[in-house]
């Protein structure tokens, strides 16, 4: 990031913080670690526990509002994210991939009153009942961000467009604050996605074995003994978890796999009859 | 007082012949063990026959058998897949009577019940999946979906056979070989199936049944060369399986344990209602993950709905799984028997008041007088531990709000029931409720058409339904 804007005037810089419960707070610890040249913050176990309270806090509202509401809320984070694309490339991220990162916004947010539709549907059961399977957001899930900030996009959308909430281990700090930045400015409700910078072995032990997160993405780590260790502590309360998916090109179509990955779905029967 | 005279409709079990002892069915043979177990009817505590008991070599030898013809079964076409399933379909139907017989025999299940449920959704689970086997590229998961290789699965001794059918109809569509493990007390019936697949010449290796115990199974779950786990038990051993699955890339699905609640508001229609619980705890002796095991029933009608209830539990009758009339079997095992035993006594000296209907329990064999708790907390062991037993704890609400607030405070999610005749309240509570499975004013309906599994520690993974597909495809 330049340092200075014009050589008359002193620039004033940004300080990178935590984003939780749709705050920028600083670390609970006070720590802060050293990124290409800016202090930022070091999250620490308590600040991923807090973040776990206000994404639990926020999930039934965000899961309650109506699916045409959360794809405005999706389509509004594209256009902040558009508008802030000069800074992204000032923190290094190319160009074309903010683009893909805001295109990815924007396919997310169409699917927000369509996945229901594809997922669920009505069962032909052999008696005289009426019954139908949809699909529900798991609840509130740790995920471990890839580094680059298209991957970053393409793990919190899918969890988030549905009605999860989620706490995020970003290991790109700048780029990851500043996203929380165009979210805490796109009518995103605090707490629905929470971003923790840090050092993803110190925290992600921690929503891995906590017993109010549901479900565990590992797609940013690349540890193999790491992830086998977090998958083995979510085993713990049976949280859903996503494997670490090195070698995927975040520029590909990315499916429908990533967003059902993370629901449950829900049949209702009711008897028929006059 | 009685109309008539009771008098007794036995099933005859001449249909069944069981064998003297019975090896594992490995690559299409029956082949010995080097150890072998008892397997006994729980009603009268006979041994039915002996069983091989599978060791880690045996379950190797399974797994390289199912390994050899996943190379030729996946490669068969889907339309050629089908008919083999619609085949086995066809055989089981044809020996339903006789599997019913041998089910209960093992199980201690009524007739009534192995007969009427257990057997009709085995056929058609395996003639609902033999249908997708040649439309897999229309189920949504993706233009071109793989079978994943070696299915390893264990099963639970609620419903043995059911339980096969919904791990082998759906791995065997998708292209997938399987080696699966009934459970230690309900052998037979996956042994008979394992006679059903010879006889729809079933290629080798395509099935292997390995007997045994807990080791055998978590011998084949953690076996290297299986590509999928399926398990269907209890929540602690789907902890531990999960734990050991753990950093293999093998695919998983869980269908674990419950603590259902069917809630029964003000306005629901009592008569109905009352034959919703009995069917949501007393069906299968209450062995029913998703089994209604907490009702909550609203404050105003508890006193009216309860005095119902005991009437009609009253007229249950418990004995002869074979008795066409019997509502309430034989135990599945002396082990479950001391777990529900030991968890009603602690139910009482919680402090919860216990009632059972005089009723006389045979002399030899396993049983356990259909039992409701009132006066349950949320705190009591007995609303928050899963029983599997017919034990039934009653709780009261006054508002939807709290009725979805003590609904939702479990760990589990696998079912739940609503009882009321408001259609909104029915739409708005279903939506609340955390369970995979939601009965409205009914309750354990069971389709293969139908998706069913856990929400939170109830499991993951769907079986049944083209969602049921998704657990065996890559």
């Amino acid at each position: 990031m330049p340092k200075s804007a014009t050589p008359s005037r002193l620039a004033v810089r940004k300080t990178y913080k935590l984003y939780v419960a749709g705050k920028f707070p600083r670390s609970e610890s006070g720590r802060t670690y050293l990124v290409d040249g800016d202090n930022v913050a070091l999250a620490s176990r308590k600040d991923a526990r807090d973040a776990v309270v206000a994404a639990r806090a926020a999930q039934p509202g965000w899961a309650g509002a109506t699916a045409y509401n959360r794809g405005q809320v999706l389509y509004r984070i594209a256009e902040m994210l558009e508008a802030r694309r000069a800074e992204f490339k000032s923190l290094g991220v190319a160009g074309a991939e903010v683009d893909a990162a805001v295109d990815r916004w924007v396919w997310y947010a169409g699917w927000s009153d369509k996945i229901a539709q594809v997922a669920g549907g009505a069962n032909p059961v052999a008696g005289p009942y009426f019954n139908i399977s949809a699909p529900e957001p798991t609840g509130v899930v740790g995920v471990i961000a890839p580094g680059s900030l298209l991957g970053l996009v393409s793990v919190v959308a899918p969890a988030v467009v549905t009605g999860n909430t989620v706490v995020v281990v970003a290991s790109n700090p700048q780029a990851a604050i500043t996203l929380g930045e165009v979210l805490a400015t796109s009518d995103v409700p605090g707490g629905v996605v929470n971003v923790l910078t840090g050092r993803a072995a110190e925290i992600a032990p921690w929503l891995a074995s906590h017993d109010d997160v549901n479900a565990l993405d590992l797609s940013g780590v690349d540890d193999t003994e790491l992830a086998t260790e977090l998958e083995r502590a979510a085993a713990g309360t049976l949280k859903r978890v996503l494997r670490p998916t090195s070698g995927v090109d975040y520029t590909e179509d990315p499916g429908t796999g990533p967003m059902t990955a993370l629901l449950e779905i829900k049949t209702v029967w009711h008897p028929k009859g006059f | 007082m009685s109309l008539f005279e009771y008098a007794p409709a036995p099933e005859s079990r001449s249909i069944v012949d069981i064998a003297p002892s019975y090896g594992l069915f490995i690559d299409g043979e029956f082949g010995e063990a080097k150890d072998t177990f008892k397997t006994i009817n729980p009603a009268d505590e006979e041994v039915l026959t002996e069983v091989a008991l599978a060791a880690p070599e045996d379950v190797d030898r399974a797994v390289a058998a199912a390994r050899r013809a996943f190379e030729s079964w996946s490669a068969l076409p889907g339309s050629e897949r089908a008919k083999y399933l619609f085949r086995i379909a066809r055989i089981l139907q044809e020996r339903s009577r006789e599997l019913a017989v041998l089910e209960s025999l093992d199980n201690g299940k009524p007739i009534k019940e192995s007969r009427d449920v257990d057997l009709p959704l085995v056929a058609a689970h395996f003639f609902y999946y033999a249908g997708w086997a040649d439309k897999l590229k229309y189920a949504g998961l993706g233009p071109d979906p793989r079978p994943l290789g070696v299915a390893g699965q264990v099963i639970p001794w609620n419903f043995p056979l059911l339980m096969l059918a919904w791990k082998i109809a759906p791995a065997l569509a998708t292209g997938n070989t399987v080696v699966l493990k009934p459970a230690e007390t309900t052998p037979l019936s996956a042994l008979f199936f394992a006679d059903v697949c010879r006889q729809a010449d079933l290629p080798p290796g395509v099935v292997n049944i390995v007997t045994g115990a807990g080791d055998t199974g978590r011998y084949l779950v953690e076996h290297p060369d299986v590509n999928k786990v399926a398990f269907t038990g209890s929540t602690e051993v789907g902890r531990q399986i999960a734990r050991s699955v753990a950093g293999t890339g093998k695919k998983l699905t869980l269908e674990l344990g419950g603590k259902a609640a069917n809630i029964v508001f003000d306005d629901a229609p009592i008569d109905q209602a009352v034959e919703g619980i009995v069917n949501g705890i007393f069906f299968n002796q209450g062995h029913v993950c998703c089994a209604g095991s907490r009702l909550l029933v609203q404050e105003s009608i508890a006193e009216e709905l309860l005095t119902s209830l005991k009437r009609r539990m009253a007229t249950l009758r418990v004995g002869d799984p074979l008795d066409k009339n019997t509502d309430i079997g034989a135990i599945n095992s002396r082990a479950q028997l001391d777990r529900i035993t030991e968890l009603s006594e602690i139910g009482a000296t919680e402090g919860a008041e216990r009632w059972s209907p005089e009723c006389s329990l045979p002399d030899r064999g396993f049983w356990f007088a259909p039992t409701i708790f009132t006066g349950v907390t949320q705190a009591h062991r007995i609303a928050r531990e899963e029983i599997f037993g017919p034990v039934l704890s009653v709780l009261t609400f006054r508002t939807p709000a709290e009725a979805v607030e003590k609904a939702n405070n479990t760990p589990y999610g696998l079912s739940a029931g609503i009882w009321t005749e408001k259609g909104s309240r029915i739409l708005a509570v279903a939506d609340k409720l955390r369970a995979g499975v939601v009965w409205a004013n009914t309750f354990n309906k069971f389709d293969p058409t139908s998706p069913f599994g856990g929400y939170k520690e109830s499991g993951y993974g769907r079986e049944g339904g083209r969602h049921g597909l998704e657990a065996y495809l890559a």
